[in-house]
């Protein structure tokens, strides 16, 4: 299978503090990575390297094949990212912010209207095209920023936290945003507290005190700690953990 | 009032821990005082000049020294012709230029007359003025000094005296301007905003299921910057004594509780505005807008309100500041006593006690919805 | 530069959208720029006098109708004695006290000279300069008229006499407006260019937007472009406005080129709104913004030579208020619009803001780095 994320002993100090200490993993095309830990843990940190927003202290990546140190903006064009704040402008249209995001990315004008178009009618937004964005629920919103996060056909798309606070109906939908775009050959990297999505997943890494303490799909991690649900299993990893919260 | 206290200090805690909001509440007094004190005068200092001299005489070069060697004047460039003098002003080179004709001290000699011209450039007409009031002084102190020997007739000697700021400083006049300005800045500006940050973040909501009096919430959200204000009003007095040598002449206890009168009336506007604003942005527009430029302009330390259209002149007494402005300069400054004030003070005690009572209603009002 | 189109079509977007924005954006400095000229007005003139005349002679009587003839002078009342008049400047009602000794006449006949006592409200130093100034005249000009109506030739030598003809260029009428317009104009522009500049940056890092924008391959220096361009745009068309209402209500208009005028504001703008952008790397919130731009918002408005002079200053002082891009421009305009002074004319100015600018830019953009 084909790695789309690398990493080898990637680590992030701050002064003393280790905030990411030697990780070692591959993402494959077409996966749904569940990237899983408490907070502190230092997953921001790990994810904020692989989208090129942090230089790493030491170790090596690759992301989509480019490497951390020298092609951040390659990376860049190659990936998407939606984080756990809000991201799109409250007070621009659901169009205007599709068509701002694309246009960003290079997406020529009849691209991006083709695109809008697409977008709008699989998440059923037809009607809320010309709404302003600070007037949809935020289940909408949160829907909406993954399409947009995708709206470039990136290879990997990173999602922190993106079902924080929305209801479990929404919720459920949006994973099936997610499955429509892993099963379009997009590699999904997505960090949760929700344990019912980190069954979702194909495969599961949990970090605890900035090391990855396991990784393996939900099903041989249930196994391996001999427990009936996934968070269970985080439970196991985590209550040693000896950083607090941020 | 334990409790009390205890919310009180809460208070202070959160004043005091945003730095840049502290650079601003004791930084702003401190930098005013020193820059209205030491940088900002509008005395004549070293005033760049141009001379035309077309006579170039024993008279002419007298008159010259003379000029350049006083304080006020420095000659910067000697020039041809008009042409020089119109080039020097356009590049802001002289503020004047002092022009001798040809054969000045002969025409002197056989006619008895002869005449200077003072060119200024009058972008700044005040400073023209002066300029040109200067110059002519220095030109007929000359005069007198050559005359000495025959000793004019009918001499009038004026003897000017310059009351309470006998070097003409700006301070005297702006430090009242500065203490109405940061009192009312800090109390209007930063209570205001201070209840609003508290309606924004919700947590409004659980001081007011609290056990707590809604009045003992009022108080304890004011008390910072009372005594913020007081304390403002102290380095600014200090410095004003210390840096400015500028004397406090009349009772300190009567200022202090002006100011106190002052400080609440501000507060109380702050009030008001909290109960209108819905966002701290919001709360900020109006204060600023609302607030800040009526004290700077309609006070009157920046700008004589007599000169001003009538409109803005009554507008001008709605302005608290105003009247605390005339408080501050009778008693600080000339030292006056509570004879020459009570009817400020007067004023100032209606509007602080018609404001509390509007702003406690409508807050209260607030609260029912 | 794709990228910046799309950026600057966001930020237009956005910027017309916000009604408050632009209420506080247009309509504020609007009504300021013709309310403020109005109250800032500084020119001295019906300074109030009064006064004290022991004397009641001929001589004493001409002189106080020489003196309020003048019109600098408004007669506010003839005191019976020095304590009355030192009242009346004691509760403001008087700025100026002017007292004639008893035997005024006679002395000044029998004994050659006399002394005229003038006590002068100095708490305003400016006015109280000028006035000085103006009695100091008018008292030499009626000493002379005095010799030539009462010494007898045969006594009276003519003396050599230096008559100063004072000249006004620039500003005939002595228009206070035309000094105070287009500083206020500056100080308005001030304003708006580095609040919004800050405030715009600001707001992203507040909503989370700026991360969103930081993992997209747009360059750090097209993002920083896409938000001060259209600040530049508010900005030349504020300053448009500003210089039309100055015409209309004020009849200020510059003597010199427009060119000159515009690009003397370009090279202010660039430095302000590098000094907006710095203000911005170093605040977190909104309300950090403001307690900043508010701070250094009053000390440049204070150093620039609105108001007072800054040839008059200390060293230090001049020093500080140089590196303040608006001192620069403030003078600039003022040299443009009265005296017609041309780009070679202000070059110093000129360099003085572009190079102003590029610290504060640079500064900015590195700090902007170091920070994200």
């Amino acid at each position: 299978m084909e790695a789309v994320i690398s990493t080898n002993k990637l680590t992030k100090r701050f002064g003393q503090f280790i905030a990411a200490n030697e990780l070692t993993f591959d993402v494959y095309k077409g996966e749904i990575f569940g990237f899983l830990g408490a907070n502190g843990a230092g997953k921001t940190t790990a994810m904020r390297m692989l989208c090129g927003l942090s230089i790493p202290s030491s170790g090596a990546a690759t992301i989509a094949g480019f490497d951390v140190y020298k092609q951040t903006e390659q990376i860049k064009k190659n990936i998407g990212y939606m984080s756990q704040k809000f991201s799109l402008y409250e007070d621009l249209t659901v169009a205007e912010n599709i068509r701002f995001y694309a246009g960003i990315y290079g997406l020529k004008i009849p691209e991006i209207k083709a695109k809008t178009i697409e977008l709008l009618e699989r998440l059923g937004m037809m009607n809320e095209a010309k709404k302003l964005v600070r007037e949809l629920p935020l289940g909408w919103k949160q829907k909406l920023a993954f399409s947009v996060s995708l709206v470039h056909s990136p290879k990997i798309v990173f999602l922190d936290e993106p079902t924080g606070g929305v209801d479990p109906v929404t919720r459920r939908q949006f994973w099936d945003l997610i499955y429509y775009a892993a099963d379009s050959g997009v590699t999904v990297f997505v960090t949760t507290h929700y344990m019912d999505e980190a069954e979702y997943c194909n495969r599961v890494s949990i970090m605890v005190d900035g090391v990855i303490e396991a990784l393996d799909s939900p099903r041989n991690l249930k196994r391996q700690f001999e427990v009936d649900s996934m968070e269970d299993v985080f439970y196991k990893l985590a209550r040693n953990a000896k950083r607090a919260e941020q | 009032m334990r409790q009390l206290l205890t919310f009180i200090r809460k208070e202070f805690k959160h004043v005091f821990r945003d730095k840049k909001t502290l650079l601003m509440l004791f930084g702003m007094p401190t930098a005013q005082i020193i820059l209205f004190g030491f940088a900002l005068t509008n005395e004549i200092k070293n005033t760049s000049l141009g001379i035309m001299d077309l006579s170039k005489d024993e008279v002419t070069r007298q008159i010259i020294r003379k000029i350049d060697e006083s304080k006020y004047f420095e000659v910067k460039m000697y020039l041809e012709n008009e042409r020089g003098i119109e080039q020097a002003f356009k590049r802001d080179q002289i503020r004047a230029a002092v022009v001798f004709p040809a054969n000045f001290a002969q025409e002197l000699r056989h006619s008895n007359k002869s005449q200077i011209q003072i060119i200024a450039d009058a972008s700044d007409p005040n400073a023209a003025t002066s300029i040109t009031n200067y110059l002519t002084n220095i030109i007929n102190e000359y005069q007198l000094q050559q005359k000495s020997a025959l000793v004019a007739p009918m001499q009038i000697i004026p003897e000017v005296r310059m009351l309470y700021n006998p070097e003409l400083k700006g301070a005297p006049n702006f430090v009242p301007g500065v203490i109405a300005l940061v009192l009312m800045l800090v109390c209007t500006m930063m209570s205001s905003v201070s209840i609003v940050k508290e309606k924004e973040l919700g947590t409004m909501e659980i001081l007011l299921v609290s056990p707590f009096k809604p009045i003992y919430i009022i108080i304890s959200k004011l008390m910072p910057f009372l005594i913020i204000s007081i304390f403002n009003l102290m380095i600014i007095l200090l410095l004003s004594v210390t840096l400015l040598d500028l004397e406090i002449k009349g009772n300190i206890i009567l200022l202090l509780i002006a100011s106190i009168l002052f400080i609440v009336t501000s507060l109380s506007i702050g009030l008001l505005i909290s109960t209108t604003a819905k966002t701290q942005q919001n709360a900020m527009m109006i204060s600023l807008m609302g607030m800040m430029l009526p004290t700077m302009l309609l006070t009157g330390f920046m700008f004589p309100i007599e000169n001003m259209p009538l409109i803005l002149r009554i507008l001008s007494n709605i302005v608290p500041s105003r009247w605390f402005f005339i408080i501050i300069k009778n008693v600080m400054l000339k030292g006056l006593g509570i004879e020459s004030i009570w009817k400020e003070l007067l004023i100032l005690t209606f509007m602080c006690f018609s404001l509390l009572t509007l702003s406690i209603r409508k807050f209260k009002i607030r609260l029912q919805e | 530069m794709r990228s910046l189109y799309f950026l600057l079509e966001k930020e237009f977007k956005q910027m017309f959208r916000s009604k408050g924005l632009l209420r506080t954006l247009f309509i504020a400095p609007i009504i300021q720029l013709i309310l403020m000229p109005m109250a800032a007005n500084y020119s001295v003139k019906n300074i109030s006098l009064v006064i004290v005349d022991h004397d009641h002679s001929s001589f004493s009587r001409q002189l106080i109708t020489k003196v309020t003839a003048s019109g600098h002078f408004r007669l506010e009342a003839i005191c019976a004695n020095t304590e009355a008049a030192l009242k009346e400047i004691e509760l403001d009602k008087a700025d100026i006290a002017i007292e004639i000794p008893d035997k005024f006449e006679q002395g000044l006949v029998r004994e050659g000279s006399q002394k005229i006592n003038v006590q002068v409200n100095a708490i305003e130093g400016v006015k109280a300069g000028l006035a000085g100034g103006y009695l100091s005249a008018i008292l030499s000009d009626f000493n002379a008229e005095l010799r030539l109506h009462w010494v007898q030739p045969a006594r009276f030598e003519p003396a050599p006499v230096i008559s100063i003809m004072p000249i006004n260029w620039y500003n005939k009428f002595m228009n206070y407006y035309l000094f105070i317009v287009p500083g206020i104009l500056v100080n308005l522009i001030t304003g708006i260019g580095i609040m919004q500049a800050a405030f715009n940056l600001v707001k992203e890092k507040e909503m989370g937007t700026i991360e969103q924008i930081n993992v997209t391959p747009i360059k750090k220096q097209y993002f920083i472009l896409g938000k001060l361009l259209p600040f530049f745009v508010l900005s030349i068309v504020i300053f448009t406005v500003g210089l039309m209402i100055g015409y209309v209500f004020y009849n200020v208009y510059p003597v010199g080129s427009f060119l000159t005028m515009y690009v003397s504001l370009f090279a202010f703008l660039f430095a302000l709104l590098g000094f907006g952008l710095l203000l911005s790397t170093y605040s977190e919130t909104q309300q950090q913004t403001m307690s900043l731009a508010f701070f250094f918002l009053n000390v440049l408005n204070m150093m620039s030579g609105l108001f007072t002079s800054i040839e008059s200053m200390p060293q230090w002082a001049k020093i500080l208020s140089g590196c303040f891009p608006v001192s620069h421009f403030i003078k600039a305009m003022r040299m443009i619009m009265l005296k017609g002074s041309s780009l070679s004319d202000i070059s110093f100015h000129l360099w003085s803001m572009l190079g102003v600018g590029l610290v504060f830019n640079t500064w900015a953009i590195l700090n902007y780095r170091k920070r994200s």
